[in-house]
């Protein structure tokens, strides 16, 4: 994609892009983030700010398919891109198997990081389709749950991987 | 909170050069952001300008044959590395260590020249290529020059970049022929806290060490080599008695020249105990890596 001529710019830079989904084409500041944008201006609180500083994963949302936190990802640099989250799993009103792997396994109990859990699951899901233990492991360990103790978490992503794999959706 | 700053994002390094030469100390490029953002969220620092390099098309990554070295640019980021072929298959060492850095979220985003350019003390990335005698390309106003990552760092947080410089390319010479080569860790969830690498060449009949480069890093102000105990490794027999005898000598020399800064997460006592360990745990994996067939080079 062409950068944009934002040299000697204001602050509110032109960004086009697809939100779950959804085309968006509107300005924001600089130094705005995508946490901000998300929350603030289109109103979709499934990312959560919890650390603020990238360490918990609380609002991992997916960006052209990679999870990124969104706290630290300024908002300008979706343009051109698609954003997913939480929100956007959601298809005509049926909840996605990773969501329902989350409810049936009890894998969240305040439910703070479920929505960057669940997101961060389906990165892993969409590189590796059977990830072992091991591999659920070192692919959410950056993402932190103050309740559970992520066994449950562990067999949420398994049983996801199942039922992903059963029905093809990823 | 992130303050205000005006972007800029030019689409040559000359242009990007010259901004950041005119704009001075109010300006830092953007590259990851990984490093930069947060120092920034949280008012260590505050620049009135960003200059985003991500336009230039520096994020490639290839193997140069006629040099014998992998090139890659200053905004590929961690998990590109992670994933490139070309790097699983020449460089290892290198694939695995990205494998490890920090989480999954970070490597989407986090680039090789931030890393190395915030010179964060605890860059698995700088030891690493520290091994591969690897070296940054530099344009700055008046052109290119290339400088080796050892005189790069210059402390914490701080590079040989000057006024309108801007690092475009990371360049890692291939290991010799049949070297076996580990890169080994300690860390507190994602946070290195001891980091140590060794390679070590075999003479033609692989029998003994011809030449050996040790590493360590993530425990002072900038990764170093460790002369010391690559001369106490160098034609040393690889038969295991022999063998082990030498790596406690090497780990002893690297432990001397050990300096840890002391934090919370351990004091230097311990760090320098951790350091011993590795040492000694990472030259025995060099060696099984050297004396497996088609040896590769791994990390943990």
């Amino acid at each position: 994609m062409a950068p944009r001529d934002v040299a000697g710019s204001a602050e509110a830079i032109a960004i086009d892009c697809r939100v779950n989904g959804r085309p968006i084409h509107t300005a924001v500041a600089s130094h705005r983030t995508l946490l901000d944008f998300l929350r603030d201006d289109l109103g979709l609180v499934g990312a959560k700010r919890a650390c603020d500083v990238q360490v918990c994963g609380a609002c991992t949302v997916l960006v052209d398919g990679l999870p990124v936190s969104a706290c630290t990802y300024l908002a300008f640099e979706a343009h051109g891109k698609s954003v997913e989250t939480c929100e956007g799993l959601l298809g005509d009103g049926e909840l996605h198997p990773i969501q329902e792997a989350f409810i049936r396994s009890g894998a969240l109990q305040c439910g703070f990081c479920t929505p960057g859990m669940i997101m961060i699951t389906k990165a892993l899901l969409s590189e590796i389709r059977e990830p072992s233990v091991q591999q659920i492991k070192e692919y959410l360990h950056g993402n932190i749950c103050r309740c559970t103790g992520y066994i449950k978490i562990i067999e949420a992503v398994q049983m996801a991987a199942r039922a992903c794999s059963g029905t093809g959706r990823r | 909170m992130l303050h205000p700053f005006r972007l800029h994002e030019p689409t040559t390094a000359e242009e990007a050069s010259r901004l950041l030469y005119d704009l001075g100390e109010d300006a830092a490029v953007y590259a990851g952001g990984t490093e930069l953002l947060l120092a920034m969220k949280q008012g260590v620092l505050r620049y009135a300008h960003l200059v985003n390099i991500k336009h230039i098309g520096l994020g490639g990554i290839h193997y140069d044959e006629a040099a014998g070295c992998l090139r890659i640019g200053a905004t590929a980021t961690h998990r590109s590395i992670e994933h490139s072929a070309v790097v699983q298959s020449h460089f290892p060492m290198i694939a695995d260590m990205e494998a490890h850095v920090a989480n999954v979220r970070v490597r989407a985003t986090g680039t090789v020249g931030g890393n190395l350019c915030f010179a964060e003390p605890h860059s698995d990335l700088a030891t690493v290529l520290l091994l591969y005698d690897a070296a940054v390309r530099i344009h700055g106003t008046s052109g290119h020059r290339t400088v080796p990552v050892s005189a790069f760092l210059v402390d914490s947080y701080t590079t040989c970049l000057g006024p309108g410089d801007i690092m475009v390319e990371v360049e890692a010479p291939r290991l010799p022929v049949g070297a076996g080569a580990c890169y080994r860790k300690f860390a507190f969830l994602e946070r290195p806290s001891v980091g140590v690498g060794i390679v070590i060449v075999p003479t033609r009949d692989r029998a003994a060490i011809a030449d050996a480069r040790v590493a360590v890093g993530c425990v002072g102000a900038t990764p170093f080599r460790v002369a010391e105990a690559e001369d106490t490794l160098r034609g040393v027999s690889l038969a295991a008695a022999t063998f082990e005898q030498a790596v406690r000598s090497a780990a002893r020399a690297l432990v001397a020249r050990c300096d840890p800064t002391e934090d919370l997460y351990g004091s230097r006592e311990y760090k320098r105990h951790l350091a011993g360990v590795l040492a000694r745990r990472t030259a025995m994996a060099a060696r099984e890596h050297l004396l497996a067939e088609g040896a590769s080079h791994g990390t943990s």
